[in-house]
């Protein structure tokens, strides 16, 4: 088995005439913590949708080269996005639990239309699911109210905890404390940081501290390239790119 | 002094604009308040057990109800539910979900044309495809109706789709749910109430229809008796009855608008309802 989880060659991408990334080349290594950084617009967030095939579902949108998982290209032909999605778990900006939807179901919804039928796994995995996250105990008597109804920190640990029910190998994260307040923020790093010991994660993040506190990996992005990429350690004390320098001490973003 | 004259002229013009204002308002509002104070004064009378339980009576006969004429009623817009909410609900999902496909822009056209198409017009056009071939029917005016409906739903399902932020199809797409499952079981989930508004609304539209009742099963005061038969309408009955000599359907028809007004109110007032607690809920 590889040391990497998702080897990204070649890959460009944008919106209509649109050049959005230039020629991207990243290796994500397996069950650590990757770090998307970049001012706004760099692409961070394109990038990251090109992981899961999401991108491709926003009008215009397209994708050259190849992302290989596990050896397969998710681009071939014969792959079925969904089956790629299932193993590639997602949490965005802003928490979007489901609407209408109870916190148990919007935990549970993956797996029932998954197929799984059967109550006590569904109640089993979204016991596990929820104490991951540390919600459980916050909301064991609340599992029948609507997961709208909670804070949104709570609101983002219950995104987690649905992305966590389908056991996903690898999770995307886009800015997901961007919305949320310092000590939700914390909560949610300590979380990634417990979710990075069995899972692959690449988080896109604005917040350079945060990068600092939580990637083993980073990688730079700037106006759709990519400038640097490496162990954290490397690029935060000895960034090979100028515009790297800049970024990290707060001058550019 | 000049800038005083001017000062002045304008609130002038300010004072006659806001007379005028109160004018239109009291133009739009008093047929209104009094078409509700005619209709519930003389309508009011003519309720009581009877009214709702007995059937229609014969021409001249005294008391009697309009029992058959909720029966059929009810029918009718069952009918037309059971063929206008399903198709309505799928257009409005082709609409907003596939905007993709070739198809869709036709199924908007088709819409569009159906929503301006006179009442009468669909009546017609019910009454050549099936009236003609079975006869005045239930299941012909059940049709039309529910032509009326289609483009309702359709539009209301459509937009309360929209609404539905784009980020929630994204993540039941990122849990490795299918798109037709995302639909209808998260996407359309967020979107109930508002096609639940919908659907109320159109049914307060169609119960009110009389001009393609008339052209498609005509006037009846029976009960229900087969699908290729007619019913009794209340809207339809109200025409009727108030052209009568006959004091008695005239009462009756009075008390069946009321039954209407309030109706028509309440589908009109719940759905306004479900919408406010939907904004808080959201928020
Ligand atoms: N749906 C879209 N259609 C067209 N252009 C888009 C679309 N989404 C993003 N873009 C463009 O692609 C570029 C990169 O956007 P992207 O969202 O990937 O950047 P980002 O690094 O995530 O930025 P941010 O930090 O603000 O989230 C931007 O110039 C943006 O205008
Ligand atoms: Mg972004």
């Amino acid at each position: 088995m590889s040391d990497y989880k998702i080897i990204v060659e070649n890959v460009s991408a944008g919106y209509n005439s649109n050049i959005v990334l230039r020629n991207i080349n990243l290796k994500i290594p397996q069950r650590k913590i990757t770090a998307i950084m970049g001012p706004s617009g760099s692409g961070k967030s394109t990038f990251l949708r090109i992981l899961n095939r999401l991108h491709e579902l926003t009008p215009g949108a397209w994708v050259k080269g190849r992302v290989i998982l596990d050896g397969i290209d998710i681009y071939d032909r014969k792959v079925n996005p969904t089956l790629i999605r299932k193993k590639i778990g997602m949490v965005f900006q802003k928490p979007n639990p489901f609407p209408m939807m109870s916190i148990y179901d919007n935990v549970a919804i993956g797996l029932k239309l998954n197929g799984i039928k059967d109550k006590k796994t569904l109640d089993e995995i979204v016991r596990r699911s929820l104490e991951i996250v540390g919600l459980w105990d916050e909301v064991k008597g609340d599992l029948h109210r609507p997961g709208t109804m909670l804070s949104g920190g709570q609101q983002q640990r219950l995104c987690i905890a649905r992305a966590l029910a389908v056991n996903p190998e690898v999770i995307l994260m886009d800015e997901p404390t961007s919305s949320l307040d310092p000590i939700s923020s914390m909560t949610i790093e300590s979380l990634v940081k417990k979710l990075a010991e069995d899972r692959t994660i690449v988080i896109v993040t604005h917040n350079v501290q945060q990068a600092i506190r939580l990637a083993d990996y980073v990688a730079f992005f700037y106006l759709g390239e990519l400038i640097e990429h490496g162990p954290a350690v490397e690029v935060f004390t000895n960034p090979k790119h100028e515009l790297t320098l800049k970024f990290v001490k707060g001058a550019i973003g | 002094m000049q800038l005083n004259k001017v000062l002045k002229k304008k609130i002038l013009i300010d004072k006659a604009f806001t007379i005028i204002l109160i004018c239109a308002m009291i133009i739009y509002l008093v047929p209104i308040i009094s078409i509700i104070y005619e209709t519930v004064s003389r309508g009011l009378p003519a309720l009581n057990l009877d009214f709702f339980t007995k059937p229609i009576p014969t021409a001249g006969e005294e008391g009697g109800g309009i029992a058959n004429a909720i029966q059929g009623t009810v029918i009718s817009i069952a009918l037309a539910s059971l063929i206008g909410i399903p198709v309505g609900i799928l257009s409005g999902i082709f609409l907003s979900e596939y905007r993709e496909l070739k198809i869709t822009s036709f199924i908007r056209f088709i819409n569009e044309v159906f929503h301006g198409i006179p009442s009468i017009i669909i009546g017609l056009f019910s009454f050549v495809l099936i009236s003609k071939r079975i006869g005045f029917s239930v299941l012909a005016a059940s049709f039309s109706l529910a032509l009326i409906m289609i483009p309702i739903v359709t539009i209301v399902t459509q937009e309360s789709l929209k609404m539905v932020p784009a980020t929630i199809r994204e993540a039941a797409f990122s849990l490795g749910i299918p798109k037709w499952k995302t639909t209808i079981f998260i996407v359309l989930r967020g979107a109930w109430q508002g096609i639940v508004t919908g659907i109320l609304l159109s049914i307060g539209r169609i119960i009110g229809e009389s001009a393609p009742i008339l052209v498609t099963m005509g006037f009846y005061r029976w009960w229900f008796s087969g699908l290729d038969r007619p019913v009794s309408n209340m809207a339809l009955n109200i025409f009727i009855f108030a052209m009568s000599p006959f004091q008695n359907w005239v009462r009756l028809a009075w008390g069946t608008a009321l039954v209407l007004l309030v109706l028509v109110l309440l589908l009109n007032i719940i759905p306004r309802l479900m919408m406010l607690r939907r904004e808080v809920r959201y928020e």
